[in-house]
């Protein structure tokens, strides 16, 4: 109390005293208080300009009659900012009748507004929405058994880069890349084949047209794997539960993989079927 | 102070002094196990991947299931990790190849018999990008089995069919780079098929080729689309994927 300086505590004393005055008044004279007294003038101006706006034919209405009531009650607000410098510290008093002379701390002389900010029944302050928890924050109920990527999930990454380096460095130390005779348009070899995982389509070159084998099967094939997660309505991810998606899948993979293995070991010169065992292999990588 | 140190202690001050000094801080971050001081604490487990540009791929904690080998089986990770070495090497090759008729496969024999490691790099060029296209495949399918393509991980799914495709025309435009019997005639199968598109067949083709039939040009344009096209393409999709996979709720599962 005692580090509240002496103009301070006169000045709300001041506004106590002007207050109560004010509202004694208040009681005495008009009902409503002195925004609402600023509205006969109010009224008058926007009787006015309401008037010329319907000459004129321009404005609707029910605009013209808002933005008039947006003006009176400018016109209070401003009536009571004059008074603001004064009155400062008395608001918050009159607004907490009870809190006595020690409560306006600096803090509270420092809020500002006048009467025309207090609301209907006193309230200081507007509700402007109710903002649900679960529309900002996706409140789990069951917490996710987590850990912490390091050291957890980097070591793991961490090997499995080195196993991978070591098992191609070792492979390539011992495994050459083929590199045949320079390209000749003149020699074609027998058999001429595709890259590995193309031999599935060169393999259904033998049995369809080129276009069937070579455009529609496998942009039909690619366009079905991109439809995959669309088609498949089922929910569930647990296998019990998706038995005939994973058969279907499962087919779909042998079928190429077998065409694969055909086209690359079972095809010798002019691409027929040769046994790998007798004829040897005609496949490079 | 008089007392002389033994070398191990100098070692150990040297240490210090380099993992406190002003330069070595401002290299490694807040939570870098090369700083000085570093303990194992959640705190600096976080700070590992916050404060690196690498890790930070990654989110702070992964679910408990997703860290197992036995359910990835780290093939994503490894196709992209071969991805990796395959850049490596063959930034390496490009320093030897020129991609004309008259000088591709002489500079591959070159590589091979005169520059170290020239054979080396080569052999693991091309096996890596083998080994890439399976891993893809694998990726795929291990994928389809845990059903991890269904909402709200449909798209993820769609760029990874992309990505395949990209690797298997990366793998393909690299094929005929060596120049030799085996790149033209695979290619020619391969390019042939491609003339049979209906409408603009004969026309991708020869866009392809740069030509009615495979020679330099044709070299020339599989090796821009090789090293430059296609690498570029298929950074910016897996750069899709993987903020995919984080923004889809981390890693699917568990089953």
């Amino acid at each position: 109390m005692a580090d509240i300086p002496e103009h301070l505590l006169k000045r709300a004393e001041e506004a106590k005293a002007k207050a109560a005055a004010k509202k004694a008044a208040a009681a005495g004279g008009a009902p409503v208080g002195e925004p609402v007294a600023a509205t006969p003038n109010a009224d008058a101006e926007a009787a006015a300009s309401f008037a010329e706006a319907e000459a004129s034919g321009k404005i609707p209405a029910h605009l013209l009659a808002r933005s008039s009531a947006a003006k009176a009650a400018k016109a209070g607000a401003g009536g009571g900012a004059g008074e603001e410098p004064a009155a400062g510290g008395g608001v918050a008093l009159l607004e907490r009748p009870g809190a006595g002379a020690a409560t306006p701390s600096p803090a509270g002389l420092a809020q500002t507004g006048g009467p025309a900010l207090v609301g209907p029944a006193g309230h200081t302050q507007r509700l402007l929405t109710v903002v649900k928890a679960g529309s900002i924050q996706d409140v789990k109920s069951t917490p996710i058994d987590k850990v912490s990527t390091w050291p957890h999930l980097l070591v793991g990454e961490f090997v499995a880069s080195l196993l991978c380096t070591a098992f191609l460095l070792v492979f390539s130390t011992f495994v050459r890349a083929p590199l045949l005779a320079q390209a000749n348009y003149n020699r074609t070899p027998n058999p001429s084949k595709a890259p590995w995982y193309f031999l599935g389509l060169q393999e259904l070159l033998t049995m369809f047209h080129p276009m069937v084998a070579g455009v529609t099967i496998p942009g039909m094939g690619i366009f079905i794997l991109i439809l995959a997660p669309y088609t498949d309505r089922n929910p569930s991810n647990k296998p019990e539960d998706r038995k005939f998606a994973i058969g279907l899948f499962t087919i779909f993979m042998m079928f190429w993989a077998v065409l694969v293995v055909i086209g690359s070991f079972f095809r010798g010169p002019g691409f027929n079927f040769v046994m790998p065992w007798n004829k040897g292999i005609f496949f490079d990588f | 102070m008089a007392t002389k140190m033994t070398p191990q202690q100098r070692m150990t001050d040297i240490a210090d002094k380099t993992q406190g000094s002003q330069a070595w801080n401002s290299i490694f971050r807040p939570g870098s196990i090369f700083r000085k001081g570093y303990s194992d604490s959640p705190r600096n487990r976080s700070y590992v991947i916050m404060n690196s540009l690498l890790y930070h791929l990654h989110p702070v904690k992964v679910k408990r299931h997703a860290v197992k080998v036995s359910y990835t089986l780290c093939l994503g990770g490894l196709s992209f990790f071969l991805f990796i070495l395959l850049t490596i090497t063959g930034i390496f090759l490009m320093f030897f190849y020129r991609p004309t008729e008259a000088q591709a496969w002489s500079d591959i024999r070159n590589l091979q018999t005169g520059v170290a490691f020239g054979m080396l790099v080569r052999n693991m060029h091309r096996w890596g990008a083998h080994l890439m296209v399976l891993t893809v495949f694998l990726h795929m399918a291990r994928v389809f089995y845990h059903g991890a393509y269904k909402a709200p991980r449909e798209f993820n799914w769609v760029i990874g069919v992309i990505l395949l495709t990209l690797t298997l025309l990366l793998s393909f435009t690299g094929y005929l780079l060596p120049w030799d019997q085996l790149a033209l005639w695979a290619v020619t199968v391969g390019t042939n098929m491609i003339g049979y598109t209906p409408v603009f067949g004969r026309q991708t083709r020869f866009v392809l080729l740069g030509s009615i039939e495979i020679g330099t040009n044709t070299l020339l344009r599989w090796y821009v689309l090789h090293v430059l096209l296609f690498p570029f393409v298929i950074v910016i999709f897996m750069a899709i994927h993987f903020w995919r996979v984080r923004k889809d709720g981390g890693i699917s599962g568990p089953l």
